[in-house]
C-alpha cells in the first residue's frame, strides 16, 4: 500500500478516535483545555511510534519465530508498560523541560488503547517495518487533530448554556458525535 | 460489607459505563447490534471476576513496588484465554468482536477493580465485585447496543420488525457517540430521582 | 515475619521483587500454553470448517476434496488460493478465495465459485471489516444483494457497479464497498481465465 494512503486514511477517513473508537478515555478525560491536549498528543504520539516500532520487531523476530503467537497481547502490553516508564526516566534526564510538558501524561498512556491498539493493527494488517511506523505516526497525528479539535469545541462550549442534566460529559458526547458526522465528509477521498 | 450492596451497585450506583466514564472504547466501538454488547461485557466480566480473584489471592506474596505489573501480567493471561477460547468455539462472535478482544488488556475498569478493590479485599468480596461491576458493564453495552440496534437496523437481537433500513446514523460512529450522550442524561435524570 | 492484614506485607526489596514477577509470568505463560495446546485443534478445526462451508456453498456438488488439491496464483503483491471441485475425474467448478484492498475500512476476502467457462456460480464473503448497516450487506445473511452475481458470466456481464458503467447494482449508499467487491471478484476471474 502506498504510504500517502496510509496517511490519509489514519488521519481522516478512519480516524482512530471518531471512527475506531480508540482512545476515548484521553479524549473525553484530558481534553477540557487546548494546551492540556496538546501535550497529550505529543506524548501519545512518541510512546505510540516508538511501540509500534519495537512491537514490529518483537512480533517479526521473536513470536512468529518461536510460533508463541498466542503470547502477543501479554508481550505488547508490557512492553508498552516498560516503554513508557522508560521514557520517563530517559525525558527526565535528558530535556527537563519536555518532561515538565509531558510528565504527567506518561502514565496514563500505558492504559491508553490506542497505542496497544495501533500495534495490534499493524500486524493484522501485515505491514513491513516502514508502513508500520509511517501508520504509527498517521494514526497518533489523527488522534491529535481529533483531540485537541474537541479540545476548542469544549472551551467554547463552556460558555454555552447547556440544560442542566447535560452538562459535563453528556453534551460532551454529543459534540463528538457531530464531530464525527463531520470526520464522515472525508469517506470516499482515498 | 453487605455483599448484595457489594453486588448491586455496578448497574446504576457505580456503573462503570454511565457514571464513571471508565472502559469507554469498547461500549463505543461493539455496540452495533444488542448481542455483540451482550457478548463483550461477559467477555469483560469473566477477565474481571478471575483477575479480582488472582489479585485478591496473591495480594500478600505481591511486593507494592511490582504490584501494577504483576496485575497486567494476571489481566493479560486472562485476556489471551478467553481470545483463544472464542476464537476455538465462537468463531463468529470473536469476528464481529475483533481487535475489542485483546483490548480487553488496557480497559481500565479491570486494571482499576484490580487495584481499587481486589488488592485491599478478600477473595470472596472481590469475587462478588468483579461480577457486580462485569455484569453493570454487560448491561451498559446491551442497553447501548440495543438503541442502536432498534434505531439504526430496526430489529432487536436480529429480529427485524420494519421493513428496509433503519436510521443509519445509529449504526455509524456519530450514532454510537450521540446514543451514549443520551443515555448518561437519562441515568443521570433516574439518579436524581432516586436520591 | 509480622502479619499486617491489608496490603501488600512483603517488602519490596529487589530479591522479593524478581521472585514475585517471575513465579507470576512463569504461572502465567505456562497456563497460555496449556490453553493454546487445548484450543489449537478446535481453531484450525473452525477455520477449515469456515473456509469449507464457503467452497461447498460457491461451487456445484463435489465429490472429492478440494482443499487437498490447492494451487495458489500471486496477483498484486497477494495471493489467490484455488480450489478446483470434481465429480469423479470430471471439474465441475472451481471455488476461488480472493481479496480486494479497495474496502471502505480494509480488507476484503471473497470466496467466488466460477463453473469451468467462467460462469460465476455463487459468490460468499470470508472477511471484511465493512460498516454494520451498510457495506455489510454483502453478506447473504444480511441482505440478498449478492444473488445478482449468481449465474453471470463475466465475459458478457460487466463487473462493475453502474457508476461505473457495469451491471452490478450498488448497495444502497455503499459505493466504495461495491466496488471493492466487484473488484475481488473481477481479480478471481481474471486470474482463472488467465491460468487455464
Amino acid at each position: 500500500m502506498e504510504y500517502i494512503i496510509i496517511v490519509i486514511s489514519a488521519i481522516f477517513v478512519n480516524n482512530i478516535v471518531l471512527s475506531k473508537f480508540l482512545g476515548i478515555c484521553p479524549f473525553i478525560g484530558v481534553s477540557a483545555r487546548i494546551e492540556t491536549s496538546i501535550g497529550m498528543s505529543g506524548a501519545v504520539m512518541f510512546v505510540m511510534t516508538i511501540a509500534t516500532l519495537v512491537t514490529y520487531l518483537i512480533q517479526t523476530y521473536l513470536l512468529d519465530k518461536l510460533g508463541i503467537g498466542f503470547m502477543q497481547t501479554i508481550t505488547f502490553i508490557l512492553v508498552i508498560a516498560f516503554l513508557v516508564q522508560l521514557v520517563e526516566i530517559i525525558l527526565k534526564k535528558v530535556s527537563p523541560s519536555l518532561y515538565q510538558a509531558l510528565g504527567i501524561f506518561l502514565p496514563l498512556i500505558t492504559t491508553n488503547c490506542a497505542v496497544l491498539g495501533v500495534a495490534l493493527m499493524s500486524v493484522q494488517n501485515n505491514f513491513n517495518l516502514m508502513e508500520s511506523v509511517v501508520f504509527a505516526i498517521a494514526n497518533s497525528i489523527g488522534f491529535g487533530l481529533a483531540l485537541i479539535i474537541f479540545a476548542g469545541l469544549r472551551e467554547h462550549l463552556e460558555l454555552a448554556d447547556v440544560p442542566e442534566p447535560f452538562r459535563g460529559v453528556p453534551i460532551a458526547f454529543v459534540v463528538a458525535g457531530l464531530l464525527a458526522m463531520a470526520f464522515m465528509g472525508f469517506a470516499g477521498i482515498v | 460489607m453487605n455483599q448484595i450492596k457489594n453486588f448491586t451497585k455496578g448497574f446504576i450506583k457505580e456503573n462503570p459505563v454511565f457514571v464513571l466514564f471508565l472502559g469507554l472504547c469498547p461500549v463505543l466501538g461493539v455496540t452495533t447490534s444488542a448481542i455483540n454488547g451482550i457478548g463483550m461485557g461477559l467477555a469483560t466480566t469473566f477477565v474481571l471476576v478471575m483477575s479480582n480473584f488472582v489479585v485478591s489471592l496473591i495480594k500478600n506474596f505481591v511486593p507494592d513496588k511490582v504490584r501494577i505489573p504483576s496485575f497486567i501480567v494476571i489481566i493479560a493471561s486472562f485476556v489471551t484465554i478467553v481470545e483463544l477460547t472464542m476464537q476455538a468455539y465462537l468463531p463468529s462472535l470473536f469476528e464481529a468482536l475483533g481487535l475489542f478482544i485483546p483490548l480487553i488488556v488496557v480497559n481500565c475498569v479491570v486494571l482499576g477493580r484490580a487495584e481499587a478493590f481486589a488488592s485491599k479485599n478478600n477473595i470472596f468480596s472481590s469475587i462478588i465485585d468483579g461480577l457486580g461491576i462485569g455484569l453493570g458493564f454487560t448491561f451498559a453495552l446491551f442497553l447501548l447496543g440495543s438503541v442502536r440496534e432498534i434505531l439504526g437496523s430496526g430489529s432487536i437481537f436480529n429480529f427485524k420488525f420494519i421493513e428496509g433500513d433503519g436510521i443509519l446514523i445509529f449504526i455509524l460512529s456519530p450514532g454510537a457517540f450521540i446514543a451514549l450522550g443520551y443515555l448518561i442524561v437519562l441515568v443521570n435524570k433516574l439518579k436524581k430521582k432516586g436520591a | 515475619m509480622e502479619r499486617r492484614l491489608s496490603m501488600s506485607n512483603k517488602e519490596s526489596t529487589l530479591g522479593n521483587m524478581v521472585i514475585a514477577l517471575l513465579v507470576i509470568t512463569f504461572v502465567a505463560s505456562a497456563s497460555l500454553g496449556g490453553v493454546y495446546e487445548i484450543t489449537k485443534e478446535p481453531i484450525a478445526a473452525a477455520k477449515l470448517a469456515k473456509k469449507n462451508s464457503a467452497i461447498s456453498q460457491v461451487i456445484p456438488e463435489f465429490t472429492n476434496n478440494p482443499g487437498d488439491e490447492e494451487y495458489k496464483i500471486p496477483v498484486d503483491g497477494d495471493t489467490l488460493y484455488f480450489y478446483p471441485g470434481r465429480n469423479g475425474d470430471q471439474l465441475i467448478g472451481t471455488a476461488i478465495e480472493t481479496f480486494t484492498g479497495m474496502g471502505f475500512t480494509g480488507k476484503i476476502k471473497v470466496m467466488v465459485g466460477l463453473l469451468p467457462d467462467g460462469t460465476i456460480n455463487d459468490v460468499a464473503v470470508l472477511e471484511h471489516a465493512e460498516t454494520p448497516g451498510l457495506g455489510d450487506k454483502m453478506e447473504r445473511k444480511k441482505s440478498d444483494w449478492s444473488l445478482q452475481f449468481q449465474g453471470k458470466n463475466p465475459a458478457e456481464f460487466k463487473i462493475a457497479v453502474t457508476k461505473d458503467g457495469g451491471d452490478i447494482d450498488a448497495i444502497t449508499a455503499s459505493t466504495i464497498s461495491s466496488r471493492a467487491f466487484c473488484d475481488a471478484v473481477e481479480k478471481a476471474y481474471k486470474a482463472y481465465m488467465n491460468n487455464k
